[in-house]
């Protein structure tokens, strides 16, 4: 069993928690995931290893609550324990060498990004970080972020704080600007790593993006995880979750993220009726 | 005098309309009476033709007697002296191919049932033996076992029956390996798994699940913990696939990824929240066990139609036969000497056809068996909501792209001693389907065994 050690609200719907695994906390780098089950009914859901302490033994993960298993997960609180948690997953991310990087995350995407902000950081690296929200309500990390990177460009949809606009804008205003980067690291909805491959492409900027298919063991046995890259079948879980944005098929990954789009409507609708249900009785 | 019947006695089954809508085991076993009158079908052979087919060597004659003269429990303990899961080998052996296929009995007439009275005789003791294992003193050295499925298993019972300390690690939140993820709970139920697990725990091993080799802890790491020595069954979990047009639609699953989320998920259990896709015409690609397995798996989660599309010929697939002879009574429709071309969607990306073309056999391949060749002009489609691809898998890549020194071949396969089961790396032995490529269970048992003799010598002689 897995305790967990900490337990901070980031948003409505993000939480932050830190979870005893001193195994893990010694070997996680950033871009590995873990995956964890919160009980014997529940799902294997994989989530990205935000942070760790060697020292403490902990790892930190970053959920947004989107449906049943994230629910049931942010029920519990500090001195309850996971069930399993498994890892660290994946392929570290490779941030050597680089002078000058632009790390963009879109929404619950800056969960995934930050650590890669950190780790080019600390690897010397000047880091621009561009976050970006649907509205100021949503910011998250915002002081983690910052004091990770050389700037924060910090973007909302509605500008309802920092700059109006996406985060692709910030990217092109930063490149016409002049900024040499030589990556850059975009990680959110596949419709938002798209839209920055469209601007780093034509520039021949390197480009690595993360990607979140369905996974269920993480190990490279199910192939449920599986994608087109440079024309060639790639598991996430072991071959990724980064890859090189300019070769992934983006269409195609849209399409089997919504495999079991509708069940789990159904099933997030029949859980929080359930809490609500339980919060009502409470 | 003994039992001169031609036929093996029958053993009784759930109907074949009733099961195919549930996940209850198939094949109910023998009464006490049963197993009287099959075991005395033995002829009790001096020169013993059937343990020469059985991969580790189990005492059958020996074993059989006692059945004839009601010794239950004694004839559970010759099993075990070779064999460490014999429910479940009883139940998934290949025995056309291995003991049943030299018993003389079936020169004439059927086989002894040899796997259905090993399965008796396991289950008999289940329920009225007990496991009262004397834990043997501890020898004071320490082995790792890497990956929970049967190689594992049985390399870990065999070196904690000799007083070593067994540490095993296992990548998923269950031990059990194939038996657990793969093979579904109507031909093999996950409860006799886990006693077996249980039996092996009371008799001193240590089972580490959620522990991935390679990520968590590397096998330098594992020495440097104080294992003297480790055993690699990781088993082959990669699955293939025909890398033609369309795998990658919705509804297409490789057979470990639709078989986990069904067994070791249990999506088939409403208060598990495991999803799985509500599917109604399926074809299975394949002719193996694993496919055997996807198809009447599909049925019993509500498929209406499912076919086994298979690019040999009937006499081909490598199936277990009594596998195949249930998938036929359950309905399930076979499609021989045919093989998909590629595979079609509908708007929203999710699979509405299969296309296929004919084949027929032409001259034999390197396998001795007659290769399929392509009929010209004799492609077809067929509409379907789902394809499971079950055309095999390859070992697991983890542990080999992460330990230095540890050869493997071409395919992936850990590089061993046959004899001796021992790697490249001094000190690592390996087993199973990780070195022989996807095998059977009592191979892979077998494999473990041998590893575990060689792990002992290795040891003492250090
Ligand atoms: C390598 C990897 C790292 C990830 N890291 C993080 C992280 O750090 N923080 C975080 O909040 N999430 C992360 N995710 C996504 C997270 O795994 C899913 O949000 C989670 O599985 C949803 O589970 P659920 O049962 O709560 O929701 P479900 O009921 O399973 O799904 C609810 C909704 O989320 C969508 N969804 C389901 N699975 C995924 C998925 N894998 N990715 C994106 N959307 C999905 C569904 O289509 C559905 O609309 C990561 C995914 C992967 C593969
Ligand atoms: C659907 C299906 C049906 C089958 N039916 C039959 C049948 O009827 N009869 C028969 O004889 N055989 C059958 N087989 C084949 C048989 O199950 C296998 O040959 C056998 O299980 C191989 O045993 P193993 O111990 O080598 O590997 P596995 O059973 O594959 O076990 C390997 C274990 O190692 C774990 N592992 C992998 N990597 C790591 C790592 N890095 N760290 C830690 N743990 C790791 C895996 O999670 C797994 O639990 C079937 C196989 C399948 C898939
Ligand atoms: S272990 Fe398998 S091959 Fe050996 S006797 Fe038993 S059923 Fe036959
Ligand atoms: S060959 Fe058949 S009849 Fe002879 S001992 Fe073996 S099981 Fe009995
Ligand atoms: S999650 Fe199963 S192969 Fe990647």
């Amino acid at each position: 069993m897995f305790q967990i050690v900490e337990k901070r609200k980031l948003n409505d719907s993000m939480t932050l928690m830190a979870v005893n695994a001193p195994f893990i906390a010694k070997k996680a780098k950033a871009g590995q995931f873990i995956i964890l089950r919160v009980d014997e009914f529940g799902e294997r859901i994989p989530l990205t290893v935000a942070d760790y302490d060697r020292e403490a033994g902990t790892v930190t993960i970053i959920y947004q609550i989107v449906g049943k298993t994230t629910m049931k997960l942010d029920q519990l609180n500090v001195g309850d324990a996971l069930l399993d948690f498994i890892g660290p997953l994946g392929q570290a991310s490779e941030l050597e060498g680089y002078k000058r990087a632009a790390v963009i995350g879109g929404g619950a995407g800056c969960a995934i990004a930050w650590p890669q902000a950190k780790a080019l950081h600390q690897m010397g690296a000047k880091v621009d970080m561009i976050a970006g929200f649907r509205n100021k309500d949503i910011i998250i990390l915002e002081d983690e972020m910052r004091a990770d990177s050389d700037n924060l460009y910090l973007m909302t949809d509605d500008g309802s704080n920092g700059h109006k606009g996406f985060v692709t804008s910030a990217l092109e205003e930063n490149i016409e600007n002049g900024a040499d980067y030589d990556l850059v690291v975009a990680i959110g909805p596949l419709v938002m790593m798209r839209a920055v491959v469209g601007v780093t492409k034509p520039r021949n900027i390197k480009t690595i993006i993360s990607m979140n298919p369905i996974m269920i063991d993480g190990t490279g046995m199910c192939g449920g995880c599986r994608l087109t890259v440079g024309g060639k079948t790639k598991f996430a879980c072991v071959d990724g979750p980064d890859f090189d944005g300019f070769e992934v098929d983006f269409d195609e990954a849209i399409k089997r993220g919504r495999t079991y789009f509708d069940k789990e409507r159904a099933a997030a609708r029949e859980e929080s009726c359930r809490l609500m249900e339980g919060a009502k009785n409470a | 005098m003994p039992n001169m019947q031609m036929e093996k006695t029958p053993i009784p089954e759930q109907k074949p309309e009733v099961r195919c809508h549930n996940f209850e085991e198939v094949t109910q076993g023998y009464t006490e009476e049963m197993a009287q009158n099959e075991a005395q079908r033995c002829l009790n052979c001096k020169n013993k033709p059937c343990v020469s087919g059985c991969p580790v060597g189990v005492h059958i004659p020996d074993f059989i007697a006692h059945v004839v003269k009601g010794e239950y429990e004694e004839a559970f303990q010759t099993i075990k002296l070779t064999n460490s899961l014999p429910a479940v080998c009883g139940r998934v052996c290949p025995q056309e191919s291995q003991c049943e296929s030299k018993c003389v009995r079936g020169i004439k007439g059927e086989p002894v049932g040899i796997g259905r009275l090993e399965r008796f005789v396991a289950d008999w003791h289940m329920q009225h033996g007990s496991d009262k294992a004397d834990k043997v003193p501890s020898n004071g050295h320490k082995v790792a076992v890497i990956g929970a499925g049967p190689a594992g298993l049985t390399c870990a019972g065999d070196l904690a029956a000799k007083g070593y300390q067994v540490t095993v690690f296992e990548a998923l939140h269950v031990a059990g390996g194939v038996l657990m993820y793969g093979i579904p709970q109507f031909r093999l139920p996950k409860e006799i798994v886990q006693k077996e697990i249980s039996a092996l725990k009371e008799k001193g091993v240590e089972i580490n699940t959620d522990m991935v080799i390679g990520k968590v802890l590397e096998i330098d790491e594992l020495f440097n913990m104080g294992y003297e020595a480790m055993f690699v069954g990781t088993g082959a979990g990669l699955p293939n696939f025909m890398n033609i047009p369309g795998e990658d639609l919705v509804g297409t699953y490789s057979a470990n990824e639709f078989l986990t989320r069904v067994n070791l998920m249990k999506a088939y259990k409403p208060e598990y929240d495991t999803p799985i896709l509500d599917v109604k015409r399926v074809a299975v690609v394949g002719g193996g066990n694993v496919a055997m397995d996807a198809a009447r798996t599909a049925l019993r989660l509500g498929a209406e139609e499912v076919h086994i599309v298979y690019r040999r010929a009937e006499e081909q697939m490598p199936a277990r036969k009594e596998e195949v002879h249930h998938a036929k009574e359950e309905g399930v429709i076979f499609d021989f000497l045919t093989s998909p071309v590629q595979i079609l969607g509908d708007e929203n990306g999710c699979v509405s056809e299969i296309e296929c073309v004919k084949m027929e056999l032409g001259e034999p391949d390197a396998s001795g068996r007659r290769r399929p060749v392509e009929i010209p002009d004799s492609k077809f489609k067929m509409s379907v909501d789902c394809v499971v691809m079950a055309i095999g898998n390859s070992p697991n890549p983890l542990i080999r792209s992460t330990t230095k020194g540890l050869e493997a071949n071409r395919k992936g396969c850990i590089v061993v001693d046959e004899e001796t089961m021992k790697t490249t790396r001094e000190g690592v032995y390996a087993a199973g389907d990780a070195v022989s490529g996807a095998a059977t269970v009592i191979l892979a048992m077998g494999g473990g065994k041998a590893a575990a003799k060689s792990i002992d010598e290795y040891i003492q002689n250090k």
